[in-house]
């Protein structure tokens, strides 16, 4: 493209404006884990590891992340079940109400979390008589998780097409047969990404959880939003920050290895 | 047994796809449609001031509430400002990246500017909101720190704290249908566009700028309705500032009914925000 040498360096330092302003915040994070200070104060005049070593061995840390596990897990088992179901029936089949139900799938991630939060709290406690707890959590986070899952595969199913499927009938496999080593095969990495990147959404959640999970449940983001106003928990608090900044870097690089659908990580 | 089931579904498309459908359709209309159908009908409800039970009786009075009660019109307002100002702070901050990555980086730094925009996404929300509180810090935060040798000096906690927090939270959303939207402009329409002798700047506003409004408009989709509906920024870095969603929040447990009609104001002003998109037509290519 003709553009001028000062057009292109004008452009080329906005592009490092932008990042600075993306990755300076988080560095803080990072360096501040290491801040001996109890007060934080910036900029730090010595460091330790100290933090780090507490951290690891806080019990309440230990404990949300087996629950944010645990809900996460169970939540993904569940998207990739429905999701996977609803990428078939879409992409293979026309009937009535099919854009509405396209429409359905997006809504819960479209709407507003508290807005979800507050009416599955209503329906829970109010409609089917059930007390929060993980139940709740995994049953919410499913629900906007089944989207992430069904765009995943909808695309690959979508490039897929069906002649290979088709192929394998006329050779003389069953349903089960092609699925198994036809449609299964091809699909896997799809569906691998996209439930990576529903256990992402899911381990990041907090608005919804906070209105499903009752006063027991404390996964990580709920763990970090009730300390993040206690003074002496702060250096905790910077370390499990830094920790997942860092982790950050993981569902990324390997949905960009896995999927060749979206480049976007499924989160557009 | 099990390939007499297969060869039977294999003979009824209808059933195959009956079958498909039944447990994501049910599980998204029982779990996710009844209990937002439930809640807005919660809306037209009303709750006994001395008990503080819901009395389930028609009444329009919580929306005239809102419309009439100058605070809760305030805070209808303020967050459509920070709303409004988020999305125009993230695209002037979008466009000349997007410009950047689409059509001067070299071909092989492209796919890692990408994945530099999008890794933010994965980190935490509320790390990413924690990040500022400690760089917005009044006196002593790193804006401060790194910033006041040239003048400028944090805002502290409130309305432009939160602009900025959601800003920094949506950035990538836009970043990204611009730079799509981008890649797909054919280059030789700027080489056309300078050969006739439009200088850059025109170039942009007269050739560029109408061919991506779309993807601007897409991404403010994200942008708008992410910030209209968001708390836990102005719960962090807010200050004793509110947001639409705190007044949700606060009224949740006290008074549901009014917490469900708050609740509708985000979810109608982005249903008109669609249908005004739709108007214009600036999605139809898209």
């Amino acid at each position: 493209m003709t553009l001028s040498r000062g057009a292109r360096y004008i452009l080329a330092s906005l592009m490092g404006v932008g990042l600075a302003f993306i990755y300076i915040p988080l560095t803080v994070v990072v360096i501040n884990s290491f801040n001996s200070s109890r007060t934080f104060s910036w900029p730090p005049t010595e460091f330790t590891t100290k933090w780090w070593a507490k951290a690891l061995e806080n019990t309440g840390v230990r404990e949300a992340i087996r629950w944010s596990i645990l809900a996460g897990v169970s939540a993904t088992v569940i998207a990739l079940l429905l999701g996977t179901a609803l990428a078939f029936a879409v992409s293979r089949y026309q009937f009535f109400g099919r854009d509405t139900i396209s429409l359905l799938v997006v809504l819960p991630i479209s709407l507003p979390g508290v807005v979800t939060g507050i009416a599955l709290n209503n329906a829970f406690t109010k409609g089917a008589g059930m007390s929060t707890g993980l139940l709740t959590v995994v049953i919410g986070h499913a629900t906007f998780c089944i989207v992430i899952v069904y765009n995943n595969a909808f695309a690959r199913l979508k490039r897929m097409g069906s002649s290979l499927q088709e192929a394998s009938m006329d050779l003389g496999a069953n349903g089960i047969t092609t699925f198994r080593l036809i449609t299964l095969p091809n699909l896997a990495s799809a569906l691998f990404a996209g439930g990576l990147l529903a256990f992402g959404l899911s381990f990041d959640e907090i608005v919804v959880t906070t209105f499903t999970a009752g006063p027991g449940i404390q996964t990580l983001p709920i763990w970090i939003y009730n300390n993040l106003f206690r003074p002496n928990q702060a250096p905790i608090v910077n370390v499990v920050a830094a920790i997942l900044v860092v982790f950050s870097i993981l569902p990324i690089y390997l949905s960009q290895r896995l999927s060749q659908d979206n480049a976007t990580g499924g989160r557009l | 047994m099990f390939t007499h089931v297969a060869t039977w579904m294999h003979k009824h498309p209808r059933a195959r796809l009956a079958a498909l459908l039944f447990a994501p359709t049910a599980w998204l209309v029982i779990a996710y449609l009844g209990a937002l159908a439930a809640l807005l009908v919660t809306a037209f409800f009303t709750i006994d001031s001395f008990t503080g039970n819901v009395i389930y009786q028609f009444t329009l009075g919580n929306f005239q509430d809102i419309l009439t009660d100058p605070a809760y019109k305030n805070v209808v307002l303020r967050t459509l400002g920070i709303a409004i100002g988020v999305t125009l702070i993230c695209s002037v901050l979008a466009i000349p990246m997007a410009i950047y990555m689409a059509k001067i980086a070299k071909p092989r730094n492209k796919k890692f500017l990408v994945a530099l925009v999008l890794t933010p996404l994965w980190a935490s929300y509320l790390v990413k909101i924690y990040a500022w509180r400690t760089m917005l810090e009044p006196g002593s935060g790193v804006v401060d720190w790194l910033l006041g040798p040239i003048g400028i000096h944090s805002p502290g906690f409130g309305g432009p704290a939160i602009i900025i927090g959601l800003s920094y939270l949506w950035l990538p959303y836009m970043i990204l249908p611009i730079y799509a939207g981008l890649e797909r402009l054919p280059n030789n329409l700027l080489d056309a566009s300078s050969d006739l002798g439009a200088k850059n700047f025109h170039t942009f506003r007269s050739v560029v700028l109408p061919l991506i409004f779309p993807s601007i408009i897409a991404g403010s989709m994200f942008t708008f309705s992410l910030s209209l509906g968001d708390y836990i920024t102005a719960q962090i870095i807010g200050g004793k500032l509110q947001m639409l969603g705190n007044v949700v929040y606060q009224n949740f447990s006290i008074n549901l009914p009014f917490a469900a009609t708050i609740a509708a104001v985000p979810v109608l002003i982005m249903a008109f925000y669609l249908w005004l998109v739709r108007r214009t037509g600036a999605l139809a290519d898209l």
